[in-house]
């Protein structure tokens, strides 16, 4: 990275950022908190009132605690552009989130790995939704076609009372390399939890996304939701767990995965455990082939099989 | 306006599955601009002549050609079919994860735009303003997709509408504004071929025909067919394995 100045990295990273679909002109608001990544340097970072980020950059990454004080309520959201360019490289992410009581924030996350040969991208994320907070984080990534990301994402997520916590993960872009996705989340009484997960394997992509939830408090609910489309020779794991430990909890998994072609591979392991009489959870799981009908039905339109098959595609991960 | 010029023509038309024939000598015209109805009980083999004309469900004819507007496409995809000018609206459509009902209208690129969408979704009695950014999923009633259907199939404007039970699960309400817009079809020049087992629906048809045992029994006005269909087969005693004397009836 010898000879990079930051205004190059920068611009660097938004022209990336610009090429892989992304609208730039968000991470240049004014209006908007805003952190931009790259490798282990901290190119931008900017606060808007009620929101307070530190960063510490390491040796291989960077530390990052963000925090949204009680009672306040973003009215944009906060963009987090992560990302590294070069061919090889490491980025490890250590991001603390609290959000206070009765605050209220979405976070835009990028993800842009568009050259990587050997890149290597990890996130440790602790976060901590107060009371009666809102916390929506929608992390988007943007791959190239070369299958050499290794994404690591390891997220523990605790709910106060009445708290909610929207997430979504999408890596539908390029190839995704290896995803190793691991969430847990612990939620408080009344607490609603909503996990997306949409990833389009191709090549030889290996994912496994494991996701659990822990509904712990009284009415609290819960929804586990994931879409994976995968083709030539990748493979899939996916297990959606979800434990009912209080009154009146409820959950749902809810997977999908679609398999183009004979080499790929798709697992789907839903675990629905209550400890509770009053608690019910529930899961469905659906894997296979594209569905033969909704092919007919776009093919009796007019489209031919493959762009029959890419619309029913693009329908599931949109 | 229905002409003399013959859409679809099919010849001698068989299907076996199975050791047992659905589809069985099955002779049909189409004019331009038609509404034809067929009328047929459960069992009769309704469903496999629109999967047959559509080419859809991997059915292959054992036998017989279908002539569309004079070319043989017995073995054409169904792609190339609809690229040609059919279509079908099924009677269970699909439901598609993600794909929302204004991209669905536009799909066959006839009529792009919102406006179109708008006034499609109208004719079928659906508020545009509450239907165009949903999915075509599991969201959506029976009642609710399948008038989605009968919307996309008119905002294709196909030359030959195949247009299978497109009563069944439609409320009183709606039903009238389905075949008030497969009549607005007929009189911008689609034929339709509008597949039933209720006697009232093809009062909008021009001509009728009786299927029995995958082969056409008779073919007349819709008045005239519907009645004998009415007196004939809802007490027929033998489904599918006519007498005799009623095949040359």
């Amino acid at each position: 990275m010898t000879g990079y100045s930051v205004e190059k990295e920068y611009q660097g990273m938004l022209d990336a950022y610009e090429k892989a679909g992304g609208d730039k002109s968000a991470l240049q608001s004014r209006d908007t908190a805003r952190l931009v990544i790259h490798q282990n340097r901290v190119l931008s970072a900017d606060e808007v009132d009620g929101i307070q980020i530190e960063t510490r950059e390491t040796k291989n990454g960077v530390n990052i605690d963000l925090l949204v004080r009680e009672g306040v309520k973003i009215e944009h959201p906060v963009h987090l552009c992560f990302g590294i360019l070069p061919q090889e490289g490491l980025q490890k992410i250590i991001l603390r989130v609290k959000a206070e009581d009765n605050s209220e924030v979405n976070v835009i996350a990028h993800c842009i790995f568009p050259n990587a040969v050997k890149v290597v991208h990890k996130m440790d994320a602790e976060i901590d939704i107060g009371n009666n907070a809102r916390f929506g984080y929608k992390e988007t990534h943007y791959h190239g076609d070369c299958s050499g990301v290794e994404v690591i994402p390891k997220a523990k997520v605790t709910l106060g009372d009445k708290a909610i916590y929207e997430n979504t993960f999408n890596l539908t872009q390029g190839c995704v390399g290896k995803l190793d996705f691991d969430y847990e989340i612990f939620s408080g009484a009344g607490s609603v939890t909503e996990l997306i997960a949409k990833v389009y394997g191709k090549k030889n992509d290996i994912i496994k996304i494991a996701e659990k939830v822990n509904l712990n408090g009284q009415d609290a609910r819960s929804l586990i939701k994931t879409r994976v489309v995968l083709r030539d020779r990748a493979w899939a794991e996916v297990i959606g767990e979800t434990y009912g430990n209080a009154p009146y909890a409820r959950g749902h998994v809810d997977c999908i995965e679609l398999v183009n072609g004979t080499e790929a591979v798709a697992r789907a392991i839903p675990i629905v455990s209550v400890t509770n009489d009053k608690a019910k959870v529930t899961h469905e799981a659906a894997i296979g082939s594209i569905d033969r009908r909704q092919v007919e039905t776009l093919m009796a339109r007019g489209l031919d099989e493959n762009e029959a098959v890419d619309v029913i595609v693009r329908g599931l991960l949109r | 306006m229905v002409g003399d010029d013959i859409v679809l023509e099919i010849q001698n038309l068989q299907l076996g599955l199975n050791g047992k024939f659905i589809i069985n000598g099955l002779n049909l015209r189409v004019n331009k601009g038609e509404i034809h109805g067929i009328l047929g009980e459960n069992g009769t083999g309704k469903t496999t002549l629109a999967y047959l004309i559509m080419g859809t469900n991997n059915y292959k004819p054992t036998g017989g050609r279908i002539i569309f507007e004079g070319q043989d496409i017995t073995d054409l995809s169904i792609s190339q079919r609809a690229k040609k000018g059919i279509s079908l609206a099924w009677q269970e459509p699909a439901r598609i994860e993600g794909l929302r009902v204004r991209d669905y209208l536009n799909l066959s690129g006839n009529n792009s735009g919102t406006e179109k969408a708008e006034h499609y979704l109208e004719m079928v009695g659906l508020e545009p303003a509450r239907y165009l950014d949903r999915d075509i999923d599991n969201t959506l009633s029976g009642g609710e997709r399948k008038r989605i259907e009968m919307a996309s199939l008119l905002a294709m404007r196909p030359k030959l509408a195949i247009l299978d039970e497109p009563d069944s699960g439609i409320d009183a309400i709606s039903l009238p504004l389905i075949l008030n817009g497969i009549v607005e079809m007929s009189k911008q020049g689609s034929s339709a071929l509008l597949i039933t087992h209720n006697e009232n629906v093809v009062e909008i048809a021009h001509r009728v025909s009786v299927l029995c045992a995958g082969k056409v029994l008779m073919t007349g006005a819709a008045a005239e067919t519907s009645h004998w269909f009415k007196n004939n087969c809802r007490s027929c005693p033998h489904i599918n394995e006519p007498a005799e004397e009623v095949e040359k009836s």
